[in-house]
């Protein structure tokens, strides 16, 4: 009656060896590597840029040990951290600003192992140090900023359609037009509703006069502030590249907040200047009679500057800004209607669509510039020619290469700047020896614990007591193959709770255990004792988890940051040893007892 | 054979019934107390505000350390040292400035300037927003682990368990906070992940003896129900007293290796763990005598359909 079939001891064999396979990468290690990745979309890391990164390397004679090109970065490994810095310095030279150039540390596994996706566990900001923000963006003022661009738009479109109003005035994200009389008003709602239909218009008969309120529809409100969520992450995609940091995490939380996560980052005030930095963008016209040679040797004409093109020659702009981005509404890339070329179409508010009508009727043939100016540095994002006269405030720009670089220009256009201002309002710093301490005492805690508990329960229950003992660490690894494989985040809770999940493993055991003594006691044969043992033991058993996995389950949906990760291992915890307390510790009496036909005696 | 609890005759638990009644309610009414009189120290995780923890390779010279910080003019700091002479822990509520993300790096400078052997460890900034938050989402998970809880034994036993199962683990998760409130310790959101933990850990233990109820209203078909609550707390309780004992065993190994970041999350879950062999044994049970618990709950109509066939 004890016996597994062979089918069964096979498969628990298997999960030893997926386990086992998957649990090998956290015992090797890491070694310092430098990761290089493009800091645009449009660039690729390709098996070019990993020979110009090596010819780089071997001319300033250093060493590496290993070099990879994973997804859209190439990885190379060093035997030394001081080899890793120097070597930094070096590719940065070599490769320039187009590339970012961060420190990491990778995994020192064989490489078999990276082709199966076995990963060490994933570590916590807590376990390797880093820093943790949390962004909320000003929604408020995303939304006045909508308003204040349809009162503009108001403005332009009632005189252009020659409808008399008195006075514009904002409330909130609330814009209301006065008129004198009710005829004007009504046309007015005409025309102003055929041309915004985001909007929906409230009129109102006052004492003075008649009005009409304009608000964002419920279903333009959200897009607004989407749009503004999107963008800011985008932009902050952008600076977090500059940071040069290795993995860094950039992910909305819910509906107005964004967390950035910097592993290794120490500098957190120059983390901070950089994430809350503006970047303004602006349009200037190109100054056509600048002398070539001169503007290589870096002499700018007189009322003008030198900005580099995102290609890297020179060009001079005037002094004079035309736009600055606030009147950019949005930008997308799309294709000239009569060409079929790239193109990115941008849109003015009513402002700016004006001043450009105005700029762009006086310019024909010539060349303008969009600028983006980050850092007090200026770069020309693009500078195409006037073709005519362009108003209303949609202009198209041509000339990108491909649909690639219109998509490109276009976010720039859009993410140079934020849509709204965001502000920190949670910060976690841990320092890096803190990280490694962290990591150290969890290891001491569990595994002090887990030899006292095994002492116990050998000297108990002598033979049963090891089986228990030894499905107690298949538990550990099959908790820690698990965190592997599924690339969990593992923090410091996270490793209370392997040293939690490990003391409340052995509880299925123990249960099974007594039970088994308890038939024993009540005159059993050795053989059906075993058997009632762990029959009965299991309802037990399932019932007294599913509790504490609900708590688990709680926590996860409610929880944050390293209470998640507590969680999830709690969870995980639970599901494997509910499998090894049972099936391995069943599986080794089965083999030492099981074949007995006449058992007098058992070791428990 | 080794054994610890070696109980040949069943052990008169529920005629103590009064004494452990008494027990209970003045250590829960003391945890009222002292929640009400002292109140929960909570952590920046909840209230908001800066945490700092920085380190000297020196013992740290804090009233100097004070000093540097006050000309700094940030309101209400408070410097200590923290495990060792070396650690110093300084906390800044979110009070009176600008921009409150910009606090800990102000401390910091202040730090370096006056001596630069100051390493930083860790810190923690939640926005009052954000800690109002925490809190909710924290008394949200109490709630729902309660009545997850709650429900589960509810299906799988009858509502008399569930009800007495979580109003003992719950006089234990008072007892807990009550504890953590008269030494002012700190309350922290992994403190908090450790008090949820245990509540659904301790649930295992009644949930064990209530099994052996059930089992014992159907076999022991000639006793009264106190004598078959005492008979299932008695053949359990050298399996509660060892496997909570290698539960703690894990959890007092974290509380003296784990260091600072673990040491109030390991108290909480070693206050929980004694209290809830306590309450799962001495507290559940005389609740469902009171309750009134009785045979007739468990013989479920299955049972009279196999006596009528006979």
């Amino acid at each position: 009656m004890n016996r597994y079939p062979l089918w069964r001891y096979l498969l628990i064999g298997a999960t030893l060896l997926i386990a086992f396979i998957y649990t090998l990468p956290n015992f090797f290690g890491e070694v310092p590597a430098v990761q290089v990745s493009p800091v645009r979309a449009v660039e690729k890391a390709d098996t070019a840029l990993l020979g110009r990164a090596e010819a780089a390397l071997k001319s300033a004679n250093l060493a590496y040990t290993g070099a990879e090109l994973a997804g859209n970065t190439i990885k190379l490994r060093f035997a030394s951290p001081d080899a890793q810095i120097k070597a930094k310095d070096v590719l940065q030279a070599a490769l320039g600003d187009s590339y970012t150039v961060a420190l990491n540390l990778v995994s020192a596994s064989p490489q078999w192992l990276g082709t199966i996706n076995a990963l060490p566990m994933y570590l916590g900001l807590d376990l390797r140090g880093g820093v943790h923000f949390m962004l909320e963006v000003d929604m408020k003022a995303a939304l006045d900023k909508a308003a204040i661009r349809y009162q503009n738009d108001f403005r332009a479109e009632l005189r252009s359609d020659r409808i008399r109003y008195g006075r514009i005035v904002r409330e909130g994200n609330a814009v209301t037009v006065h008129f004198a009389t009710r005829d004007q008003r009504d046309a007015a709602i005409d025309k102003l509703s055929a041309a915004f239909a985001d909007l929906g218009f409230t009129p109102a008969d006052q004492e003075d006069g008649f009005t009409l309120t304009a608000r964002l529809k419920p279903e333009a409100v959200k897009r607004v502030q989407d749009f503004a969520l999107q963008q800011n992450i985008t932009t902050l995609r952008n600076r977090v590249n500059e940071l040069g940091v290795a993995e860094p995490v950039i992910q909305q939380q819910g509906t107005n907040r964004v967390v950035v996560q910097l592993p290794g980052v120490q500098d957190t005030a120059k983390a901070k200047e950089i994430l809350g930095r503006t970047a303004t963008l602006e349009i200037r016209m190109v100054d056509e009679q600048a002398d070539p040679t001169m503007l290589s040797q870096g002499q700018a004409p007189f009322g003008a500057d030198i900005v580099p093109s995102r290609e890297g020659f020179p060009i001079a702009v005037k002094k004079d800004v035309v736009l600055t981005g606030d009147s950019i509404t949005d930008a997308s890339p799309g294709f000239d209607n009569s060409s079929g070329q790239a193109a990115v179409h941008i849109n003015l508010d009513g402002k700016g669509a004006r001043i450009f009508k105005d700029v762009t009727r006086e310019n024909v043939g010539k060349r303008m510039a969009i600028l983006l100016i980050e850092k007090g540095r200026a770069e020309a994002i693009t500078a195409p020619v006037i073709r005519e006269e362009i108003g209303g405030g949609r202009v198209q720009i041509t000339g990108m290469a491909n649909t690639q670089e219109a998509s490109d220009v276009a976010l720039l256009l859009r993410a140079g700047a934020l849509a709204a201002p965001m502000q920190i309002v949670e910060e976690r710093t841990v320092g890096p020896s803190m990280g490694a301490e962290n990591i150290e005492k969890g290891f001491h805690s569990n595994i002090w614990g887990f030899f006292a508990v095994v002492t116990f329960m050998i000297i108990y229950y002598r033979v049963f007591g090891l089986f228990s003992s030894i499905a107690l660490a298949v538990n550990g690894f099959f908790l820690i193959a698990l965190l592997s494989m599924i690339q969990a985040t593992l923090t410091l809770p996270g490793m209370a709770a392997i040293a939690l999940t490990l003391g409340m493993a052995i509880d299925a055991n123990v249960l099974i255990n007594e039970r088994v003594r308890e038939e024993l006691r009540n005159g059993a044969t050795p053989q059906a004792a075993i058997h009632a043992g762990y029959e009965r033991a299991w309802a037990t058993i399932l019932d007294s988890n599913v509790t504490t996995f609900i708590a688990g389950i709680s926590l996860f949906w409610l929880g944050s940051g390293p209470v998640r990760g507590f969680a999830v291992v709690l969870c995980l915890g639970i599901l494997t040893s509910m499998f090894s307390a049972v099936t391995i510790s069943r599986a080794m009496v089965n083999l030492t007892y099981g074949r007995k036909a006449r058992l007098a005696k058992i070791s428990i | 054979m080794l054994e610890l609890f070696p109980f040949k005759k069943t052990i008169p638990f529920m005629s103590w019934g009064k004494a452990t009644t008494i027990i209970s309610l003045v250590t829960f009414l003391f945890s009222i107390w002292a929640l009400w009189a002292k109140g929960l120290n909570l952590g920046v995780d909840f209230t908001g505000g800066t945490l700092i923890e920085v380190s000297y390779s020196q013992p740290a010279d804090i009233p100097s350390i004070r000093s540097a910080l006050e000309k700094t003019g940030l309101p209400e700091i408070t410097v200590q040292n923290f495990g060792t002479s070396r650690d110093v822990l300084i906390r800044l509520p979110n009070k009176g400035q600008v921009d409150m993300a910009q606090t800990s790096n102000r401390v910091m400078a202040a730090l370096t300037a006056a001596n630069s052997d100051v390493e930083l460890k860790r810190v923690d900034f939640v926005g009052p927003q954000v800690g109002k938050e925490l809190y909710d989402s924290g008394a949200l998970a109490l709630l729902v682990v309660s009545l997850g809880i709650m429900a589960y034994l509810a299906i799988r036993f009858e509502w008399r368990f569930a009800v007495a199962g979580m109003l003992a683990n719950l006089h234990d998760v008072v007892i807990i906070l009550g504890l953590f409130a008269f030494f002012q310790w700190e309350f922290t959101l992994t403190v908090l992940a450790g008090v949820l933990a245990v509540l659904g850990y301790s649930v295992n233990e009644s949930v064990v003896i209530f099994d052996r109820i059930r089992e014992n209203i159907r076999k022991m078909r000639g006793s009264t129900v106190p004598h078959i609550i005492d008979d299932a707390i008695t053949r359990t309780m050298s399996r509660t007293i060892i496997t909570h004992g290698s539960t703690q065993i894990m959890v007092l190994s974290m509380l003296f290796f784990g260091g600072e970041a673990l040491h109030n999350f390991a108290l909480a879950l070693t206050i929980g763990i004694l209290f809830g062999i306590y309450s799962s044994t001495l507290v559940a049970s005389p609740l469902l005598l009171m309750f009134g618990v009785k045979r007739e709950h468990f013989i479920k109509p299955v049972e009279k359909k196999q006596e009528a066939v006979v």
